[in-house]
C-alpha cells in the first residue's frame, strides 16, 4: 500500500480512487478510512471524493454543458477554424473538433473549453507528494484535476485521466469557490492543480486561484510546463509555487517519448525564474532513455547556468506503466548517479524521490552540510529551518518558502 | 495394397506446405489475402435517381443499388447469383454484427439512414437475429443529432454510442497506437461491418474507411498529428478491429471535396453512389481518387498541394501493415449504375 502511495511519476493519484469508478458513500468512508490509515502521520482526512465536492452530495452530475466555458487563448481563422494559442502545439482546430489534449472543442469557430469546474480527482495530499520539498513542508494541499493533457507520455501514472476525454470519466461540478471552501474545511493551506495536466484546464485554474486567494488559501501547481509565454504568465502567474516534470533533456525523447518539445518547457522554467515563483523541477530516470551521464552532466549544467544553483532537482524513481511496462524500475544506483553529477556540477538540493527511506530525501545546509528537513515518506517529520528561513546551525539562508 | 501412386517423401512434404500455405490463407482477412494474392475488387455504384425529385434517399432506390453493388463485390466466382446469396458469404446465423456508422457531422454528412435500414434488412434475411445488429459510433448524442433513433435492448436492432457501455479497461496497443476499445465492439460484436461516409478532412486528407475506427476508441484526439499518418494505419492493425472486419459500405450519396469533417454544404456534392469492398485500403485510395477529381472539377488544388495528401493510406498498405492494396494497379474498380 505504502509502495503504491510513494510513486510519483508525474503524480500518481492515489490508488484508493479508481477514476472510472465514481464512489458511493460507503466506498466514499472506506477511501477516507484507508488513506488515513496509509497516511496517519498526517492527521488531517487524506481524501475527498468528487461526491464531497458536490454540494448535493452523492449525486452525479454529469450535463456536460454546465462545464462549458470559452477558451481564454486562441485565434479566430477563416471557415470556422481556430488556432490554440495556449500550449507550443498549437492546434489547428476545425469546427466540430478537439485539439490533442481532448478536453477543448471548436463550436462553430468558437473555441471552448470543456472542464471548467469538472472535478474528476479530489484528494487531501501532503505538499511533499507534489513534489515539493521547499514549500511549506509538512503541509497538505487540496489537490484537484479535470480530464486531459497536452502530451502523451508513454509511462503515464495517470493515463486514464490524462489520456481520456472528460465525458469517459465520472465527475462532479465543483466551482472554484466550492473548491477554496473545501480546502479551508481541510485545513489545506494550498490548493494543488495536479495528476493529470493543468495547462489544460487553465481556465478553471485560474479561476481558482482567485478565489483561493480571496479565501485565504495559496495555489500550486504540477505541470510539464508545456504551455506557450502568454498564457504561462497569465496563467501560472497566479501560482505561488510551481512544479515542473522536466522529463529528459533531449528533444528526441520529448518527441519520441513524451510526444512534445523540450525547447518550450526550458522556456517556461527561465520566464518562471523571471517572474520570481517559487519552483522545483522533477526529473523521472527511465531506465535507458534518459539516464546517461551526459545527459544529467547537461540538465545540472543548464540549470545552474540558467536558473542558478539553489532550484531544488528531483531525480525520481520510474515504475513500468501504460506503454511503457517492458522497462525496469530504475535502480538506485542510476539514481545515486544522476545526484552525484548534479552535485558535483554544483546544485544545492538535488534530491531522490520515490526511494523510500533514502537518505537524499532530506535537506541539508550547503554550507555547514547539517540535516535540516528529515522526510520520512511524504511527511517531514523534522524541520530545523528558522522562521527567517536559514539554518538554525551556521545562519546560511536556505532557499525556499518554509513557514505559513 | 493400395492402387494409388504412392507419393515421395519430397512430394508428400511439398504438399503439406502447399496445403498449410492455403489453409493459413483461408484465415486471413480478406483484405490481406487479396494484397498477398489477386486485385483488390471495389465497386462503385451510382444512381442519378437516387433521390427522385426530393432531397431525400429513396428507400427502395437504395435497397436495389446496394443489392447491385453487394453483387457485383461478391460474384467474381460466379458461385454468388443473388444479393443474398452475397450477404450469406459474410455472415452467418449466430453471428453479432456491429454496423459501424459515422455521425460527426450531423444530418448533412452522416451515414445514411435509408442505407443502414437497408443493410438491417439483408443482414437479417440471412439469418441474423435482430437484436444481434448493433448500429454505433462514438457517441449517442451524435447519433440522434444525425437522426438516428436509440434503441437498446430487448429484441429490436440496437442503436447507441460507446458512451452507453464506455471502453475497456485495458489498453489496446499497437505501433503508435495505445487506447481503450468500445466495448461495442468488443463485447457486443463478433463481424464488423464500417460504414463511413466520404469526405475531405482538413488535417488527414480524406476520412473514409480506415479513419472511421478512430471512433472506436477512446482517445482519437492524440492521433491527428501528421495527417494521422501512421496512427490511422496502426490503429486498424488491431487485432480486435481486423479480426472482426469484413465489408466497408461508404455512404456517398452526399459526399464532400473541401472544409471536412463538420458538414459545408458549400463543399458538398450529392454523389448518389456507394463504394462497396473488403479492402478499406483499396477503398479508401478509390474514395480519395474519387474527392481529387471533384476537387479538379472545382478548380481547388490536390491535397498533395495543400500539404495534407492523406498517407496513411499509403502506410496502410506497407510491408508492415499489409492491411491492404493502394497501388491502382492493385485495385479492381467495378463501376456499376441502377437501372433509370
Amino acid at each position: 500500500m505504502l509502495r503504491e502511495l510513494v510513486r510519483s511519476q508525474g503524480e500518481r493519484l492515489p490508488t484508493n480512487r479508481s477514476p472510472r469508478a465514481p464512489l458511493d458513500r460507503r466506498s466514499f468512508l472506506m477511501c477516507a478510512l484507508a488513506s488515513g490509515t496509509a497516511l496517519g502521520e498526517l492527521a488531517v482526512p487524506a481524501c475527498a471524493s468528487p461526491s464531497a465536492l458536490s454540494s448535493q452530495s452523492g449525486q452525479q452530475t454529469q450535463n456536460d454543458e454546465q462545464f462549458v466555458v470559452e477558451a481564454k487563448f486562441y485565434e479566430k481563422l477563416p471557415n470556422k477554424k481556430i488556432k490554440c494559442k495556449l500550449c507550443p502545439r498549437e492546434c489547428n482546430v476545425g469546427d466540430k473538433e478537439r485539439g490533442y489534449c481532448g478536453v477543448r472543442e471548436n463550436r462553430g469557430g468558437i473555441y471552448h473549453s470543456l472542464v471548467h469546474s469538472r472535478v474528476c480527482a479530489a484528494h487531501v495530499d501532503p505538499i511533499e507528494k507534489k513534489p515539493l520539498f521547499h514549500y511549506l513542508p509538512g503541509t497538505v494541499a487540496f489537490s484537484i484535476a479535470t480530464a486531459g493533457c497536452n502530451v502523451n507520455c508513454k509511462f503515464c501514472q495517470n493515463w486514464d485521466i490524462s489520456q481520456s476525454r472528460p465525458e469517459q470519466i465520472p465527475a462532479d461540478y465543483a466551482p472554484p469557490q466550492r473548491i477554496a471552501a473545501l480546502a479551508r474545511q481541510f485545513n489545506c493551506p494550498t490548493i494543488a492543480f495536479t495528476y493529470s495536466e493543468p495547462v489544460v484546464f487553465s481556465e478553471f485554474l485560474m479561476d481558482t486561484a482567485d478565489a483561493g486567494h480571496q479565501a485565504g488559501v495559496r495555489s500550486i501547481v504540477v505541470s510539464n510546463g508545456y504551455i506557450q509565454q502568454d498564457a504561462l504568465r497569465q496563467a501560472y502567474g497566479k501560482m505561488d509555487a510551481v512544479k515542473i516534470d522536466l522529463k529528459s533533456f533531449s528533444e528526441s525523447y520529448y518527441a519520441k517519448v513524451v510526444t512534445g518539445q523540450l525547447k518550450p518547457v526550458l522556456d517556461t522554467l527561465v520566464t518562471l525564474r523571471k517572474m520570481g515563483k517559487w519552483t522545483e523541477i522533477v526529473y523521472l530516470v527511465v531506465p535507458t532513455l534518459n539516464d546517461s551521464d551526459a545527459e544529467f552532466r547537461g540538465l545540472a549544467q543548464w540549470v545552474k547556468a540558467n536558473l542558478g544553483t539553489d532550484v531544488p532537482l528531483h531525480f525520481t524513481q520510474f515504475h513500468p506503466e501504460y506503454l511503457l511496462k517492458n522497462l525496469p524500475i530504475t535502480p538506485v544506483p542510476t539514481l545515486e548517479r544522476a545526484k552525484a553529477i548534479a552535485d558535483a556540477e554544483g546544485l544545492h538540493f538535488v534530491y531522490i524521490g520515490n526511494v523510500p527511506g533514502h537518505p537524499a530525501q532530506n535537506t541539508y545546509c550547503p554550507q555547514c552540510r547539517k540535516m535540516l528537513v528529515e522526510r520520512v515518506g511524504f511527511t517531514a517529520s523534522t524541520l530545523l529551518i528558522r522562521k527567517d528561513g536559514s539554518c538554525p546551525f551556521c545562519r546560511h539562508l536556505i532557499p525556499g518558502i518554509w513557514h505559513a | 495394397m493400395s492402387a494409388l501412386p504412392s507419393a515421395s517423401r519430397r512430394d508428400f512434404l511439398r504438399q503439406c506446405l502447399t496445403g498449410a500455405v492455403a489453409l493459413g490463407a483461408s484465415r486471413m482477412p480478406e483484405a490481406q489475402q487479396a494484397a498477398l494474392t489477386a486485385k483488390s475488387r471495389v465497386v462503385v455504384a451510382h444512381d442519378p435517381l437516387l433521390r427522385g425529385t426530393g432531397s431525400t434517399v429513396d428507400a427502395s432506390r437504395i435497397q436495389s443499388l446496394l443489392d447491385r453493388a453487394m453483387l457485383a463485390r461478391f460474384n467474381r466466382d460466379r458461385t454468388v447469383d443473388t444479393p443474398l446469396a452475397a450477404w450469406r458469404r459474410l455472415v452467418r446465423p449466430g453471428d453479432r454484427v456491429g454496423l459501424k456508422v459515422n455521425t460527426l457531422g450531423g444530418r448533412g454528412i452522416a451515414s445514411n439512414l435509408e442505407l443502414v435500414e437497408a443493410i438491417c434488412e439483408r443482414l437479417q434475411q440471412a439469418g441474423i437475429k435482430t437484436g444481434d445488429i448493433v448500429v454505433w459510433d462514438r457517441d449517442s448524442q451524435e447519433m440522434e443529432r444525425a437522426g438516428f433513433k436509440l434503441s437498446i435492448g430487448g429484441d429490436r436492432v440496437q442503436c447507441f454510442g460507446s458512451d452507453r457501455v464506455d471502453y475497456e479497461d485495458d489498453l489496446a496497443a499497437y505501433g503508435s497506437v495505445g487506447s481503450r476499445l468500445s466495448k461495442i465492439l468488443t463485447r457486443y460484436t463478433n463481424v464488423l461491418i464500417n460504414i463511413p461516409v466520404l469526405k475531405d478532412h482538413d488535417g488527414a486528407g480524406v476520412t473514409i474507411a480506415l479513419k472511421n475506427m478512430y471512433g472506436v476508441i477512446h482517445n482519437p484526439n492524440k492521433y491527428h498529428p501528421n495527417g494521422c499518418d501512421p496512427y490511422v494505419a496502426d490503429l486498424n492493425m488491431l487485432p480486435e478491429i481486423r479480426t472482426r472486419m469484413r465489408l466497408t459500405i461508404c455512404d456517398a450519396t452526399t459526399a464532400m471535396y473541401e472544409g471536412g469533417p463538420a458538414f459545408k454544404p458549400e463543399h458538398s456534392w450529392k454523389c448518389n453512389g456507394l463504394l462497396v469492398s473488403s479492402d478499406p485500403v483499396a477503398l479508401d485510395a478509390t474514395g480519395w481518387r474519387m474527392i481529387e477529381r471533384k476537387r479538379a472539377e472545382k478548380g481547388l488544388k490536390t491535397l498533395e498541394a495543400e500539404q495534407r495528401s492523406p498517407r496513411y493510406i499509403v502506410t496502410a498498405a506497407d510491408r508492415e501493415h499489409r492491411l491492404g492494396n493502394c497501388d491502382p494497379s492493385c485495385i479492381e474498380v467495378v463501376e456499376i449504375n441502377a437501372e433509370v
